[in-house]
């Protein structure tokens, strides 16, 4: 197959002050084997040459599990093919001659700090409120000592899948965080080493979720649509029963 | 600690502030609507059953309990939708916030039409509530006062002979079953009630519900107008 010519519409922005603006670049020649990342690092290389900026962006793993690569593609977080991210996503996925727009994640959350870099250490935080468990657990043959039922393993296995990478916030009309909130919590509310926790980590989660400035979500499930792993809305649906059994449980002591 | 702190840490000042427990009140109220909706369009569809059997019901509402039935039903029912609308809004601010700069090519995957525009049909839904109680409750309009002490039959008919009172009817139920097609199955996920095995059916009994609404309410100003019917 030929290579592609493109255009691009990228984000630019000098850090979190800037008021950023949408800059227009095309990438010539590019080869279709290539990733989208690597499709950025041509163009980079070419800007670097004629002496400009290169495009700034988040990378790390490079094989979609590290949760660092966080681009808005045409309007949908990691593009539009499902369960990647945009370091899996292919410039075959494309057609020559196609307009390519890229922007941050966006949230009031995640100030950008430059171009398509956001800062996501709000999800720190909320880890750090409740997204683990106070006593030491042992090592991994001690898990095998504990039965845990098929179907709460499972589950908690898929939510544990979560990255981090912020794509249901970037997604969601309201920037919420609920999938990545719910999917933290439920990974270690199913299981029997993170259930004694149950109601602590779950008030605690939501409560600096909320104290973070999200959204509130409204059940569109765009964020499961966009998961690149495909982490279900159901964890929303046992977050929000879970937050009410807590509070009240605490409400009454 | 001055009074005010003391009660901002209660635990329903807190559930309310906190984005899930105000979704909740949303889902609550929510039901309470829903459950009122499928009430007031079975009573309303007694008018094809004849002047009588209207009259008739349109009196036990005004006396069941002693008269203090309708007005129970009233205060109820102002409470809910006073708790439901101010969630709403105040959600939706906080959604804007949260999202503060919008995309410059936005895309929507999954998300229906319904679901993006929950608070232009829920206000429209509120103009016609205030219209509609000044229309049939209040009845601002001495022909539909006169008429409404005597004979509410006759006073639907004659109330919904006016064409724009029928069209902005009509479009009203029409956003309502917007509202509705979302909201339903909404219910079930905020109550943590859904999961994938359920969400198909949980859609289609909140599209279905929401259709039933609709043709039900319509059904009455169409039969009015376009049939000539009780004229
Ligand atoms: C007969 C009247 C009404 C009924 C039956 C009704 C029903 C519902 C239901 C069932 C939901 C979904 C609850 C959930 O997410 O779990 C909902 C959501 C909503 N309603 Fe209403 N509603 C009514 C009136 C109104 C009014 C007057 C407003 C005006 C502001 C309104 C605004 C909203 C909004 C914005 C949402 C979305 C909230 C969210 O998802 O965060 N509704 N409604």
């Amino acid at each position: 197959m030929a290579n592609l010519n493109l255009t691009l519409k990228v984000w630019r922005q000098l850090n979190a002050d800037d008021h950023g603006r949408i800059e227009t670049y095309e990438a010539k020649n590019i080869p279709n084997e290539a990733s989208f990342l690597e499709m950025l690092d041509i163009v980079n290389e070419r800007i670097l040459v004629d002496g400009g900026e290169p495009i700034h962006f988040d990378h790390d793993c490079r094989e979609g599990i590290c949760g660092m690569c966080s681009l808005t593609i045409n309007g949908i977080p990691h593009g539009k093919d499902k369960g990647v991210t945009v370091c899996q996503l292919h410039m075959r996925s494309f057609k020559d001659g196609d307009t390519i727009w890229i922007e941050p994640f966006r949230s009031r959350v995640f100030p950008i700090l430059r171009d398509l870099m956001v800062d996501r250490t709000a999800f720190d935080r909320i880890i750090e409120a409740g997204g683990y468990i106070d006593i030491r657990t042992g090592a991994a043959q001690d898990a095998n000592n504990l039965p845990v039922e098929k179907d709460k393993a499972e589950a908690a296995f898929e939510a544990a899948a979560c990255i981090g990478c912020a794509a249901c916030v970037a997604a969601c009309k309201n920037s919420s965080a609920m999938l990545f909130v719910s999917a933290k919590a439920a990974h270690l509310n199913y299981l029997p080493q993170g259930a004694p926790e149950k109601q602590k980590r779950t008030l605690a989660m939501v409560r600096q979720m909320d104290a973070e400035g999200f959204g509130n979500c409204t059940n569109q499930y765009e964020c499961e649509a966009v998961c690149p792993k495909e982490i279900s809305a159901d964890n929303i649906a046992k977050l929000n029963r879970d937050y009410v059994i807590s509070s009240a449980k605490e409400a009454v002591g | 600690m001055s009074a005010l702190s003391c009660c901002n840490n209660s635990a329903p000042f807190r559930f309310w502030n906190s984005s899930i427990g105000k979704k909740i009140i949303v889902a609550l109220t929510g039901i309470i609507l829903v459950g009122y909706l499928a009430g007031h369009l079975v009573g309303n569809l007694l008018i094809f059953q004849g002047e009588h059997a209207f009259n008739e019901y349109a009196h036990f509402l005004q006396t069941m309990l002693h008269g203090y039935g309708v007005w129970i039903a009233r205060i109820v029912l102002l409470g809910t939708l006073v708790l439901h609308v101010v969630a709403t809004i105040q959600l939706t601010l906080a959604n804007r916030i949260a999202r503060n700069i919008q995309y410059q090519c936005p895309d929507t995957v999954t998300a229906t039409v319904s679901s993006r525009m929950m608070i232009w049909s829920g206000s429209t839904i509120l103009a016609f509530i205030v219209f509609h109680i000044l229309h049939y409750t209040v009845r601002v309009s001495p022909t539909l006062a006169e008429l409404g002490e005597n004979n509410p039959h006759a006073m639907v008919i004659t109330g919904f002979s006016n064409v724009l009172v029928s069209l902005f009817y009509i479009v009203a139920i029409s956003l309502l079953c917007s509202h509705l097609s979302h909201g339903v199955g909404s219910i079930f996920q905020t109550l943590g009630l859904r999961s994938h095995k359920t969400a198909l059916a949980i859609d289609l009994l909140s599209r279905a519900y929401a259709l039933a609404i609709w043709l039900g309410f319509i059904s009455i100003p169409v039969a009015i107008m376009v049939f000539g019917f009780g004229k």
